[in-house]
């Protein structure tokens, strides 16, 4: 068998000399790669926005919101009852087994100034386990205490988009801001959380105790009347027997009867997520099932024009039969020239894939990961599809008979 | 001894009801640095006895030995071997390789043997030189005349240092005056290089340029005579 380095040079030539032909087979292997790219860029991309949404929403969440009022007849939306209570999150908290924190919201929008700067936000009166409770940390400052919520304090801790619209880049700790009007203390500052599932900035919030929010900013239409309250179970084993444990201590709690329907509805929200999860990997998957169809018809484009070539070159091929190359020669130059259309193809196709992901995300808006382990995997991919549908047309080349390919007009 | 001895060689196609016989038995014996000219009509079996001395086919029956190695044993691949270290192929159509220059037509066989870039380079360059191909080199066949293009095919056929030089109707492409030129190439070849070469034609004119002659009928030599 000859030197590999003459028969890649053989096989550039071929293909080189016919450069029209050559492209034009390239592109089934171009766009076949290009889409398998891109669509595991888009699918992983996706996944991963999910996956990250599920960190900002916290882990292991579920929400208790309260239910709705029959007024004659007439059904009011979820929410118009006001049904919770404080005591029913210290309750959930304390009773329930499958429940790490349950904290109790009682929120609102309302006008912050400082200074000569004000912004509306979401104001949210709670309890110290927030923090736990939402997978919160502080950059700067403190967690409220007992006490605060015990004595009503005036004190806040601010989401980082607050700070940035009132604070410019100044310290906000110690400092005071007017929340309706009625003067708080910030006392901490909340690391960035980005956006939520539903694109709502989380770092535009400030949490007051719940008792100050009660007292001062809001009112309560009855004592102890909170809007939410937000529940992080111990796993996400425990969370559907957190839903039913507080499903079945609110009952209790709120005297509903048998046949009567919840005044309160329980959400897990990371369920919700981890289903849209799954559906955005069951779409990554799909897409690239797709794109590899189109891959698998690039090769078989390749795998024709392989075989109209073997038969247009016939003499050729028997011309170098006569001056001495074996059936391995034959073989190989083909091949080569395979791989070598399927393996430039896939070059281009990956630089074409990284292309069209950008520009997805840029115009599309869509979260595009370019995965090297999908970049290898396309290059590998586009050489086996190469070596495997060369390979027919390798082979038949091989067998021709010297003289009959001599004499073939 | 001969450099190419065939003993009794048969060549039967077994084409349905009756089989062919291309080769009815065939004893020749050609010496080193022999010029043979092979005639018949078509259909005699001088081109399939051209064929097996190539060693692009193999007997039916009976012996081939060439330069003492006997040939009608080997497979594919040993052919192969043959072909390019002991065998010159020169054809009535040229058959180079369209679209590749003169010096990568010649530098062919030595893709296919282990020999280095730069001795190949080199090599093909003096064959092409000794044919007069000077300043040729980088032409394609459509570049270059039916005469050139045969003298590029001539190169290619002695650059292993083969010592046969097999010619199937060389002149048939070429006007009267270019057949010339390249008959007297061959003579040269034969006189000063010790080339063997046997060549297929029908042509007197050319057969005339050799020293010996035999010729072909349904199969069988029917005279075998070395000329002045």
């Amino acid at each position: 068998m000859i030197g590999s380095v003459s028969t890649v040079r053989i096989s550039f030539r071929a293909l080189w000399v016919n450069k029209m032909r050559s492209f034009l087979t390239m592109l089934g292997i171009i766009i076949g790669v290009g889409a398998v790219i891109t669509m595991i860029a888009v699918g992983k991309g996706t996944s991963e926005q999910v996956s990250k949404q599920i960190a900002t929403v916290g882990s292991n969440m579920i929400i208790v919101l309260p239910g709705s009022t029959t007024a004659g007849g007439v059904r009011g939306g979820m929410g118009t009852q006001m049904t919770l209570t404080r005591d029913d999150a210290e309750a959930i908290e304390r009773e329930c087994s499958a429940v790490l924190y349950a904290a109790p919201i009682l929120s609102g929008v309302a006008q912050i100034v400082y200074g000569n700067q004000n912004w509306a936000t979401s104001v949210q009166g709670t309890a110290t386990n927030i923090l736990a409770v939402r997978d919160l940390s502080l950059t700067a400052g403190r967690n409220f205490t007992d006490q605060d919520i015990r004595n009503s304090t005036k004190v806040c801790i601010l989401g980082q988009t607050v700070v940035n619209m009132l604070f410019g880049g100044m310290e906000p700790i110690n400092q005071t801001v007017r929340i309706k009007k009625v003067p708080f203390m910030v006392i901490g500052v909340l690391e960035s959380k980005g956006q939520s599932v539903i694109g709502r900035d989380q770092d535009d919030v400030i949490y007051i105790p719940l008792t100050t929010a009660q007292k001062r900013i809001f009112g309560t239409t009855f004592p102890g009347m909170v809007h939410t309250i937000a529940v992080k179970a111990r796993s996400a084993e425990d969370l559907s027997r957190a839903e039913e444990q507080i499903t079945q201590l609110l009952r209790q709690r709120h005297r509903i009867g048998p046949k009567q329907e919840d005044d309160f509805s329980v959400r897990n929200l990371t369920q919700m997520l981890e289903l849209a999860q799954q559906a955005a990997k069951a779409m990554a998957l799909l897409l690239a099932a797709i794109a590899s169809i189109s891959l698998l018809v690039g090769g078989i484009g390749i795998m024709n024009i392989m075989l109209v070539s073997v038969t247009e070159r016939t003499r050729e091929i028997g011309i170098r039969m006569a001056v001495g190359a074996k059936t391995w020669d034959i073989r190989l130059q083909f091949i080569i020239e395979a791989i070598t259309l399927s393996l430039i193809g896939g070059m281009i196709g990956i630089i074409l894939g990284i292309i069209a992901s950008q520009l997805l995300s840029y115009f599309a808006g869509l979260t595009t990961i370019i995965s090297p382990l999908a970049v290898i995997l396309a290059v590998g991919f586009s050489g086996l599809v190469g070596v495997f549908f060369g390979f027919y047309p390798a082979y038949k080349a091989s067998l021709l008979n010297p003289i009959d390919a001599l004499r073939y007009e | 001894m001969a450099l190419i001895e065939t003993v009794d060689l048969y060549k039967i196609y077994d084409m349905g009801d009756s089989p062919v016989h291309a080769l009815d038995g065939v004893s020749v014996s050609i010496d080193h640095g022999d010029f043979v000219a092979i005639m018949g009509p078509s259909g005699s079996g001088k081109s399939t006895f051209m064929n097996l001395i190539g060693c692009l086919d193999q007997p039916t029956r009976g012996l081939y030995r060439l330069d003492g190695v006997d040939v009608g044993r080997l497979g594919r691949d040993e052919l192969a071997a043959i072909r390019n270290a002991k065998i010159g192929f020169v054809f009535q159509g040229f058959n180079l390789l369209a679209r590749t220059t003169a010096l990568e037509n010649v530098e062919l066989p030595m893709l296919y043997n282990s020999i280095s870039a730069s001795d190949r380079r080199r090599k093909a360059l003096a064959a092409l030189k000794t044919l007069g191909l000077e300043g040729r080199e980088h032409h394609t066949p459509q570049q270059l005349s039916g005469g050139q293009q045969q003298r590029v095919a001539i190169a290619r056929a002695l650059v292993n240092d083969a010592p046969v030089l097999l010619a199937d109707e060389p002149t048939g492409n070429l006007d009267t005056k270019t057949s010339v030129e390249i008959m007297e190439l061959m003579v040269r070849l034969n006189r000063e290089a010790r080339i063997t070469i046997v060549l297929v034609t029908h042509e007197p004119d050319i057969a005339a340029y050799s020293k010996r002659i035999i010729r072909f009928l349904d199969g069988v030599v029917v005279s075998d005579e070395r000329r002045g």
